[in-house]
Formats: structure tokens, C-alpha cells, sequence
């Protein structure tokens, strides 16, 4: 994965650059936003990640211009201003993620993976992990030979965990994409759901799809 | 043309002492007169204090001038006093002209009045003479003279002879032709008196006798002087009330602004306790106070907002910092091998993920007090959130062992930020989750609802927890405030403190109370009209 970086806090952008590399991927680093949107409509990216305040141009405008260039490259937007409707701003604005800082590497990291993924990916229509299929038309689930009988709620959860199979899920991630909140509870309630999944979906099979990524979040994979 | 040209010099005269007002009232000569009158009063002052010495009562009488001129210069320059101003040329002009055209139409009556009855006289004294010739007239001539307020008359030959009549002396020349004359007289009777003036008509008689009748016109003069003192007298009565009234009136404002003024200073010094004195009439400047003074109020609320946080952030942000960057410094000092060293970055993280949540519901409290999230606020059902929250606490509360029932009759109508006010009940319910499942007694059971209550729209969460001493209640509300029993939960402390700020935000409110056994938190919201079904 392609990624570009532009953040006009060096250390900030270093770190970033070197734990993505870390991890298998290619980032760019631009620290201000004429630089930042040159390079965006030259190279060939998968995400940008883009610092909503930048020196001489600031990150909605960079997404703006480039969205009205017709260039949909997603963009994750970076901020300090993390509120509802600084949010909204910003994805009205045509990013297509919000995260606030601080942020951690590994909710970063995930969103961009699923970002890059959703820009190549395309939606299919029953979802499979290992002998575990979801059809999203008639909202069924079968496991092996039987049928898993399951809440609405917790069908929107492993129809998102499945869409996204193989990478990291975060709990905002699920509580935003699955819930539509976008504030913190304090105790984490995602868990609890996860569990009652996993007892619906796992239990009694040898093997299990479910898996918690420590200190990051969950992920839906065939180990085989 | 004697009596027009005596007049003339009256005329000017009087022109002259009532626009004498109207110099005075210049800024220039204004302070100049006060000048005088300071100086007056100084004089005065000056021997009373004789004993004090001169150069004490000069500094004194420069400034009581100064200080005069500067009230005065202060006076002129209100609005208010150039208002009066305004009025008061306009009202004594409106005098001035309505006397006028009353001296002027009474006087042309006198006139009309004397020409009327000189005409008659000398219709009748003719009929006399056609009648009865000289001795028949000058027998009426000299009947008429002798009653009360007789006309004027004289009956000359043709050589300008005296026939008879009461008019003494005229000028030459008056009876040398007929018609009308306005002339200087003397009476037969008053040889040592000066002449008065007379409108006359003299005619030729047949037999060039010639008669003059006339009236005297002491009575037109006189009148025309009541008038003329009359309006000396209004215009200078309407200028002296004016003036004092408008003075009375702006000193009055003027010392109300002065005292908004001199508040305003002390609130820009920094005293925003200082609120602007309302007099209670209920005025536009009674209006201007209270409405500042809400201002001020609000800016005061905000500003004790700020306060309140950069406090609390001093407080209950510094601790944790000083706790993660012990146990830093002690994994650097005594760690041993990476398994240790990964435990210490471990909690480190941890900790620090804490810390960003408590800063998050700090910002979050200070926006929703700041009232900046008002603009894009919907109506919705309440039910719907209720629902939601309810669905996402479920298992939570399943988990902990607790029941939890969600009712949610009828549509309720509110208006505001969903996120928020998802956000105040997550807490809410959050609480009553933490706070029951370490409760060993009472029912495992809590009840989230939506009720419709007149105008009040209520969300609320009944839990069977050990609940709030009454006492507490408004307490728990506060940032950071945590109860003694409630240290060992984990928690920020800023859950009430959160959903109290986002019910404000919505003009409502949270309101805390005993569920027996139990909490009983209710966020009360004002209801919205339905929205038209889509």
C-alpha cells in the first residue's frame, strides 16, 4: 500500500512514515499543504492521510480541490479538533475517515488498511471465512452444515467484521460503522457484543474465525 | 407717518432683546457667563476665606472654573441637550409667530372698528349740515364732544378757521386736502399735554367748510404694547423653562450614562462581578442595563467555565501525568529484561489512554457549555435513542447480571444534537450498570424510559444500586466530584458532570433523585413539535 503522508509536524510525520514501513507499506512525507496537494495529483496513492492544520493550505482544501479535480483517492483526516461537528466538517469536506488526535498507531493503521482495501475492493454479496458465509440479501448465516440464528445488531456486526476479513477491526471503528456513535463510552461495551458474537458463531466448532489483535482490536480470519 | 416711525425703533428694540437668548445660548458666550458667575462666587468665597490666604482661593476659583466649563462643555455636547435646544427655538418661534398674527389681526380690527364709526359720524355730522346748515352742525359738533370718550372732530372754513370742535393742534397741512390720515393731535381741553396720535378723515363740506372726524389711537397702541410685552414676556418664560428642564432632564440621563459609564470601566478592569445599576422605571435605559447586565451574567457563567476547567485540568490532569511518569522513571531505573520493560510501556499506555478520555469529556463539557454545538440540532424521536442506548447496553448489563427493560410508549418529540444526548444517556446508563452490579442487595433491574410529561420530554434511568445520598445530589453534578464509595470504580468522575452540560445545552436539565432503593437519574428536555410525517 501507497501511502502519503502530509502532516507539518516532523517528528510526527517521521514516526508515522517509519511505522508504516515497519509494517510493509511505502509512505511519502509532504509537510505543507501546496506540497502536500502537488504530490497528491502527481503520484499514484492508495490512502493520503491528510492534517486538517497545515502551513499555506489547510487539509479540507487539499481534499476539496482534489475531489473537484475528480481525483477519489481516499483520505483519512488527521485533528486535534475531534468533536461531532468538526468531524462532520470534515467528512462533508470529502474525506472519507476522521481520527482524532491522540490517535494510536494500530487505529490508524487499521483505517487505512480498510480504506485502501474499500477504494480496490468491491461489494460482494455473500461474504466467506473459512466454512463461515454471510448473504447480505436474504440475512442468513451458516456455519458448517447449520444455520446461525442472529440478532439484527449482531448481524450488522459480523457483516462488518466479514466485509473487512483478514484485517483489523477497531472498537470505534465497529461502534461508528456498526452503531453510528461516535463518542466514547466508558466501559467498553464492543467487547461484550464481540463476546455474545463469538459464542454464537464459534462456539462448538473447532475452529475459531474471531480473533482479538491485542491492544488493537478484532479481526475475522480462516487460520488455515 | 409719525406714529409707524415711533413704532419702528420699539419694533427693533424688542427684535433685538429676544434673539439676546438665543447668543447667550452659544457654547462660546455660555461659558463665558458661567465664567463671570464662577467668578462671582468666588469673590464671595474669597472673603469667607480671607484668613486661607489669596493663592489658595485663585487655585480654587481655576478650578471650580475649570471644573464648570468642562460640565457645562459635557452638557452642551449630549444628545440630549441639543434636543432640548431644538425644541425650544421651535416653540418660542411658534410663540413669538402666534402673538404676532394676534397683534397684527387686532390691530386691523381697531382700525376697521375706528374706520367704521368716523364714516358713520361724518354720514351724520353731512346730514346735519345738509339739514340745518353751519349752526345746525356745529351745534351737533359740540353736543357730541362733550359725551365720554368722544371722537375727535373740527369744523374749519375754507380759509382753515376754527368753526368748532375739540382738537386743539394738528399739523399743517393735514386739513388741506380730504381723506384719511394717521397724525399727531392735541385736545382743546389738555394745553399742557403732549400730542397723541389719531387716525383722522377729513372732508369738504359744501360751501368749503371742511369737517374732520377722528378717533383717538391710544387704545390700538396700548394693545399693541400689552402684545409686546406679552411676547417678551412668554418667550423668555418658555426659554427659561426650556433651558432649566432640559438641563433637569440630561443632567438626570447624563448622570445615569455616567454611572453605566464608570461601572463599565470597573467590569473592563476586570471586575466582572460589577453589574450596571437599573433604576426601575422601566425605561430604554433601565432596558439597556438589564439586558447588559444578562450579558455580563452569561460572559461571567463562561468565563467561570473557563476557570473551572483550566483548574481542574491543573488538578486532575496533573496527577496521572505525575503517576505515568513514575512509573516511567521506574521501569527505566529498575526494569530487568524486556518482559518488564513491555509491562511498564504497557501501563504506560493504558494510563495515557485514560488521560486523553478524561481530556476528551473535559472539551467535551466546556463545547456543550459554550453552546456551539446549537446549529445543527434535529428533531427526533427520544424513543429511538432510548432504544439504541438500550441495545448497545444490553449485553453489558446481561453480563454484570442485571436486567435491563427498555419502555418506550410514544413517539417523543425533542430537539437537539442525537450524538449528545446518546452521549448523556450512555453515561447515564453506563453509571447505573457500574454502580448495580457492585450493589449485593435490592433488584437486579434497570429501567430505562421515555415519558411525556406536558412540556417536558423525560429520559430516564432507574437503577437499584446503592443510589445518592440527597445530600450529594447537587454535588455529583460538579466536575470531578467522585463519592467516597465510588473511588474504586474506574471512571473519570466527569459522567454527570457531561450529561448535566449537554441537558443544558438543550434547556433542560438532569435532575437526580431516589429511586427506593436506587438511583433515579432523569434527563428532562422541553418537547418539539412532531415533525411533519415524511
Amino acid at each position: 500500500m501507497r501511502l502519503l503522508i502530509i502532516e507539518d509536524d516532523r517528528d510526527a510525520a517521521d514516526y508515522l512514515a517509519k511505522a508504516f514501513r515497519e509494517v510493509g507499506h511505502i509512505a511519502d512525507l509532504a509537510a505543507d499543504g501546496e506540497e502536500g496537494l502537488a504530490h497528491a495529483l502527481d503520484g499514484q496513492y492508495d490512502v493520503l492521510i491528510v492534517d486538517r492544520m497545515l502551513p499555506k493550505r489547510d487539509g479540507l482544501s487539499i481534499i476539496g480541490t482534489l475531489r473537484a479535480k475528480g481525483i477519489e483517492t481516499p483520505a483519512l483526516i488527521l485533528s486535534a479538533l475531534g468533536q461531532v461537528d468538526d468531524r462532520v466538517k470534515g467528512l462533508r469536506a470529502g474525506g472519507d475517515d476522521y481520527l482524532s488526535k491522540p490517535y494510536s498507531f494500530s487505529e490508524l493503521l487499521a483505517r487505512t488498511e480498510v480504506l485502501a482495501r474499500r477504494h480496490g475492493g468491491r461489494e460482494e454479496t455473500v461474504y466467506r471465512v473459512g466454512d463461515l458465509e454471510l448473504d447480505r440479501l436474504s440475512h442468513r448465516v451458516i456455519r458448517g452444515n447449520g444455520e446461525i440464528v442472529l440478532q439484527p445488531r449482531e448481524f450488522r456486526l459480523l457483516e462488518y467484521l466479514m466485509k473487512h476479513a483478514g484485517q483489523v477491526v477497531t472498537r470505534t471503528m465497529l461502534l461508528e460503522n456498526v452503531w453510528d456513535y461516535h463518542f466514547d463510552p466508558q466501559t467498553n461495551v464492543i467487547d461484550v457484543h464481540i463476546s455474545r458474537l463469538r459464542s454464537k458463531i464459534d462456539k462448538g466448532f473447532g475452529q475459531p474465525l474471531l480473533h482479538t489483535v491485542r491492544g488493537a482490536g478484532y479481526m475475522i480470519r480462516d487460520n488455515k | 407717518m409719525t406714529t409707524s416711525d415711533a413704532i419702528l425703533p420699539r419694533e427693533r428694540a424688542a427684535a433685538a432683546e429676544r434673539s439676546a437668548p438665543y447668543r447667550n445660548s452659544s457654547p462660546q458666550s455660555g461659558s463665558d457667563d458661567t465664567r463671570r458667575r464662577a467668578d462671582l462666587g468666588a469673590e464671595k468665597e474669597t472673603d469667607g476665606r480671607s484668613i486661607e490666604g489669596k493663592s489658595f482661593s485663585q487655585s480654587w476659583v481655576a478650578r471650580v472654573v475649570a471644573e464648570r466649563m468642562a460640565a457645562a462643555g459635557k452638557l452642551l455636547r449630549t444628545t440630549a441637550f441639543k434636543l432640548t435646544l431644538v425644541y425650544l427655538t421651535v416653540f418660542a418661534l411658534f410663540a413669538a409667530v402666534l402673538l404676532a398674527y394676534f397683534a397684527w389681526n387686532t390691530r386691523r380690527l381697531i382700525t376697521e372698528q375706528i374706520t367704521e364709526t368716523v364714516d358713520a359720524e361724518i354720514q351724520g355730522l353731512s346730514e346735519q349740515y345738509r339739514q340745518g346748515g353751519i349752526r345746525r352742525i356745529s351745534f351737533a359738533i359740540e353736543g357730541r364732544s362733550l359725551r365720554p370718550g368722544s371722537s375727535l372732530y373740527l369744523l374749519t372754513t375754507a380759509a382753515g378757521e376754527r368753526v368748532t370742535g375739540n382738537v386743539g393742534a394738528l399739523p399743517t397741512g393735514v386739513l388741506d386736502n380730504p381723506g384719511w390720515y394717521e397724525t399727531a393731535y392735541r385736545r382743546v381741553d389738555e394745553q399742557d399735554s403732549s400730542d397723541h396720535d389719531a387716525l383722522v378723515r377729513v372732508d369738504q363740506l359744501p360751501g368749503g367748510f371742511r369737517l374732520l372726524v377722528g378717533r383717538d389711537l391710544e387704545e390700538r397702541e396700548r394693545l399693541f404694547d400689552v402684545v409686546q410685552a406679552a411676547g417678551k414676556w412668554s418667550v423668555a418664560i418658555v426659554i427659561v423653562l426650556g433651558l432649566a428642564g432640559g438641563i433637569f432632564v440630561t443632567r438626570r440621563v447624563l448622570a445615569r450614562i455616567d454611572a453605566m459609564a464608570e461601572t463599565t470601566r470597573t467590569i473592563m478592569q476586570g471586575d466582572l462581578h460589577e453589574r450596571l445599576p437599573v433604576a426601575g422605571t422601566g425605561d430604554e435605559l433601565d432596558r439597556l442595563a438589564i439586558n447588559l447586565n444578562t450579558m455580563l451574567e452569561r460572559i461571567e457563567a463562561l468565563m467561570r467555565g473557563i476557570k473551572e476547567v483550566s483548574d481542574n485540568i491543573a488538578h486532575d490532569l496533573k496527577t496521572p501525568l505525575t503517576r505515568l511518569r513514575n512509573r516511567c522513571e521506574e521501569a527505566l531505573r529498575a526494569a530487568e529484561g524486556p518482559t518488564q520493560y513491555r509491562a511498564a510501556l504497557e501501563t504506560t499506555i493504558e494510563e495515557s489512554e485514560a488521560l486523553i478520555r478524561t481530556f476528551n469529556a473535559l472539551l467535551m463539557i466546556a463545547r456543550a457549555e459554550s453552546g456551539h454545538v446549537r446549529d445543527d440540532m434535529v428533531v427526533f424521536d427520544a424513543g429511538e435513542i432510548v432504544r439504541g442506548i438500550g441495545e448497545l447496553y444490553e449485553p453489558l448489563a446481561d453480563e454484570k447480571g442485571l436486567r435491563l427493560e427498555v419502555e418506550t410508549p410514544a413517539p417523543a418529540w425533542v430537539r437537539g444534537n442525537r450524538e449528545l444526548i446518546s452521549q448523556a444517556l450512555a453515561n447515564l446508563v453506563d453509571n447505573a450498570i457500574k454502580y448495580s452490579a457492585s450493589a449485593e442487595n435490592g433488584r437486579a433491574e434497570i429501567m430505562l424510559k421515555v415519558t411525556n410529561q406536558g412540556e417536558r420530554i423525560l429520559l430516564s434511568v432507574a437503577d437499584s444500586g446503592p443510589g445518592i445520598p440527597a445530600a450529594d445530589r447537587g454535588r455529583v453534578l460538579e466536575r470531578f466530584v467522585r463519592l467516597e464509595q465510588s473511588r474504586s470504580e474506574p471512571g473519570s468522575g466527569l459522567g454527570l458532570s457531561l450529561a448535566a452540560a449537554i441537558a443544558r445545552l438543550h434547556d433542560g436539565e438532569l435532575l437526580l433523585g431516589d429511586n427506593r432503593p436506587g438511583l433515579l437519574s432523569v434527563l428532562s428536555l422541553p418537547r418539539a413539535p412532531a415533525p411533519p410525517a415524511a
